[in-house]
């Protein structure tokens, strides 16, 4: 086997907390698997919100707490999108696992060992309906020797009775000063210097999903060592210098097609993720004071259009030439859209 | 060998462009400890050859002894099994692969053969360093959103054993959940005094007289892309040498192409074009028509059903309608017809129908009033939308052009009567 070096190892999982008790900011979730810890008793669970604030982890940790590491393996069945799940598989391997009954509760080396399993289902958003369905009556069954843990991003691609039989719990974006506080913590055992300002602006940039903080602070510290910069986080972070996108906003507003285009050209060819520009942008709109709410309304309108065709796998310039036609046009106050007739 | 491949840069310290990024690729190889890396940028900006120093930089001179294989992986999915095949590149610390050629299977790619190749961890060598293999994949931009989706729990759950390059032009088709999980190598294009800089260092290399700003010109030319200036440099050099300083750069022959098709589209309004397709595309129908009519009239005259001077005017009259309509129709049918054949030309030579459309795009902007600008402008982006969703990509470059065609009709006439 290969030495794996400590040091490899992504930061998001070394310092992915090992207790419930450490997940920062799920006040309500831990308090609920607090007790469960002490009664050994927990119902079905749902975790969702945005990624990055805990989910995985929660399940994680308390799958650990409950059994430690000598029972988990055995108690603990852990399934993601990366696995293959089918509704054939549902069928079998969750049916399989869930079917067979555990010895009763005896606590073993100061863990609770209650008796029954876990099934952690991740990122169960994207398993199909059909799959989802077929889960229905394998929860209900087997329901005094398995748990189940849903995790995923949209409730709402969980169908309802799936979701009927869950506690739901929500998980929050962190708010700054909880990720300031982490980012630091991360920091002093890392070695790694950093200042107020480029801690808010790392909070700013991964908008309170902790995992993309982290991924980001270490990028940075691999690339440019101790001491980082705002600079080099917005560097690594995929983010779009402001210049770049102010000046795209100035071209529209100048009302002249040709250096727009010039413009949009010179994103593309600097390789600014289009997507990402889209979001700036919309910022800039909304904030801006000078534009009136129907020209921003306008604007807005366009931006969702566009995005919904970049993820249909449309190409960027196109989509954002017209994007930024359509904001020069609201801009400068130019005749309405075009109709699809005519 | 091309020039393109005998001057690129084989190690990250010769870079003749991104010295930065490579600066920092440096950094982090020399920590041992190299994280996920997503490179995105446009074509012919030198991502590959940053992938390829970059292997180098990692695993010595091991990683250029690369051989290709076409391998064949039999998956197991539920009923029944699916074959797929794959070329893949690998030498002994690196496996290349284009998983978006599975087409849409690219799920199984991802989720079998990643995961069974990022089990076999590669034997360490004598230092014991490096355990980890490294899997560059090639164009995620392609792959399915299943397919994404499965890539990122992969990707932490081997990340101690293996390490993955991502290499794609537009970020914003890679999920989010995968970009967070990467460090993010944004490659932009180089700049034209770069690129300018790169040419003038090959043709000293190769011996060449290079009149003053004749690289500039190829620079210019080539849309920011080192690649393609590259490229045509070399053809210029093999047309004529020694170089002259007015010397004309050979353009791309489908661009040419694009171009006539456009300055076709634009010409067409003209009465002379008129005429020539009308008659071309609808004369000898309309003849017949005609002298069909006449036929019936005069043999109405022979069995006496009544010889009425009036009603054949008037049926000679409806068909003047008709026949104007039909012209102006066939103006645009005709034209299209013609048309169709130079884009199936283009696209029977591989040239992908968004880079065909984008050029077009590029023409007629060139050519147009400001204000047919935008509208222009928006019907490309929903063409091309729609290209993607639909099933032939030839539809929806006549209908672009179609459309083109009649906003410029209108305008024509409103601005000229």
């Amino acid at each position: 086997m290969a030495p794996v070096l400590q040091s490899s190892q992504p930061w998001v999982e070394k310092y992915r907390p090992k207790q419930v008790k450490d997940v920062a900011h799920q006040d309500e979730v831990i308090r609920v698997l607090n007790n469960t810890l002490e009664t050994a008793d927990c119902p079905h669970m749902l975790f969702y919100g945005p990624p990055g604030t805990g989910k995985t982890t929660t399940a994680l940790a308390i799958a650990h707490q409950l059994y430690g590491p000598e029972l988990y393996k055995s108690r603990v069945l852990e399934l993601n999108a990366s696995d293959d799940r089918g509704i054939n598989v549902v069928r079998t391997k969750i049916k399989d696992f869930a079917s067979v009954a555990v010895a009763s509760g005896q606590r073993q080396g100061g863990y609770p060992c209650p008796p029954y399993k876990i099934i952690v289902l991740d990122e169960a958003d994207s398993m199909t309906e059909d799959a989802q369905n077929a889960l229905r009556r394998t929860m209900e069954t087997y329901s005094k020797i398995t748990r189940f843990f849903f995790i995923c991003n949209y409730i709402s691609r969980i169908i309802e009775p799936l979701a009927s039989r869950c506690a739901k719990f929500r998980f929050k974006p962190l708010p700054q000063e909880v990720m300031g506080s982490r980012i630091s913590y991360i920091c002093k055992e890392e070695g790694l210097n950093l200042d107020d300002e480029v801690l808010s602006t790392l909070s700013v940039i991964s908008q309170g999903d902790l995992r993309r903080a982290i991924t980001y602070l270490q990028g940075a510290a691999r690339l440019y060592g101790s001491s980082i910069s705002c600079k080099d986080l917005i560097n690594v972070s995929g983010v779009i210098p402001p210049e770049a996108s102010e000046a795209l906003f100035f071209a529209c507003k100048s009302g002249n097609f040709d250096l727009a285009n010039k413009e949009v050209s010179n994103i593309i060819a600097e390789g600014y993720p289009v997507s990402q520009m889209l979001d700036q942008l919309l910022d800039m709109v909304v904030e801006a004071d000078d534009i009136s709410d129907e020209q921003k309304a306008r604007i807005c309108q366009k931006l969702a259009e566009a995005d919904k065709c970049l993820i249909d796998g449309a190409d960027e310039y196109l989509q954002l030439l017209d994007v930024t036609s359509n904001t020069m046009r609201a801009l400068c106050n130019m005749p309405e859209d075009f109709t699809y007739e005519a | 060998m091309l020039w393109v491949d005998k001057y690129r840069p084989k190690s990250l310290d010769n870079m003749n462009v991104h010295e930065d990024i490579a600066e920092n690729l440096k950094k982090l190889v020399s920590e041992q400890d190299c994280p996920h890396l997503l490179f995105y940028g446009p074509s012919g900006s030198g991502k590959k050859t940053l992938i390829m120093a970059l292997l180098r930089q990692m695993f010595g001179s091991s990683s250029e002894k690369v051989k290709v294989e076409n391998k064949a992986w039999k998956i197991d999915a539920g009923s029944r099994t699916i074959e797929i095949e794959l070329t893949t590149l690998s030498s002994t610390n690196h496996v290349e692969m284009n998983p978006s050629d599975a087409g849409f299977q690219d799920r199984y790619i991802v989720q079998e053969i990643i995961k069974e190749m990022a089990k076999n961890r590669p034997l360490v060598d004598a230092k014991g360093k490096r355990g980890f293999k490294v899997l560059v994949l090639n164009e995620v931009d392609k792959l399915s959103r299943e397919a994404q989706h499965s890539l990122r729990r992969t990707m932490e759950k081997y990340s101690s054993s293996c390490r993955l390059i991502l290499c794609c032009n537009s970020s914003s088709k890679v999920t989010e959940a995968i970009r967070s999980r990467c460090l993010n190598v944004r490659v932009n294009a180089p700049k034209e005094d770069q690129i300018v800089n790169v040419l003038e260092f090959i043709g000293k290399k190769e011996g060449l007289q290079l009149p003053v700003g004749f690289a500039a010109r190829i620079a210019e030319k080539s849309n920011r892309s080192l690649r393609r200036a590259i490229l045509s440099f070399e053809t210029c050099r093999v047309q004529q040498y020694p170089f002259t300083s007015n010397q004309a750069i050979p353009p791309m022959d489908w661009e040419e192409y694009v171009s006539e098709i456009v300055s076709d589209i634009m010409k067409e309004q003209s009465p002379k074009r008129f005429a020539y397709s009308y008659t071309s595309c609808l004369c000898e129908n309309f003849t017949f028509i005609i002298r069909k009519i006449i036929y019936i009239s005069h043999c109405g005259d022979y069995f006496n059903f009544g010889y009425q001077p009036d009603t054949h005017s008037i049926l000679f009259l409806e068909v003047l309608v008709v026949h104007r309509l039909l012209c102006i129709f066939c103006i645009v049918l005709c034209r299209l017809f013609q048309v169709r054949g130079k884009i199936y030309e283009l696209l029977t030579n591989c040239i992908p129908p968004e880079i065909v459309l984008k050029r077009l795009l590029y023409e007629l902007l060139r050519k147009l009033d400001d204000e047919l600008k935008h509208e222009v402008c928006h019907w490309a982006a929903y063409y091309e939308h729609r290209m993607h969703l639909g099933q032939k990509a030839i539809f929806h470059l006549e209908a672009f052009i179609a459309k083109f065609m009649s906003i410029y009709k209108s305008f024509l006439i409103a601005t000229f009567g």
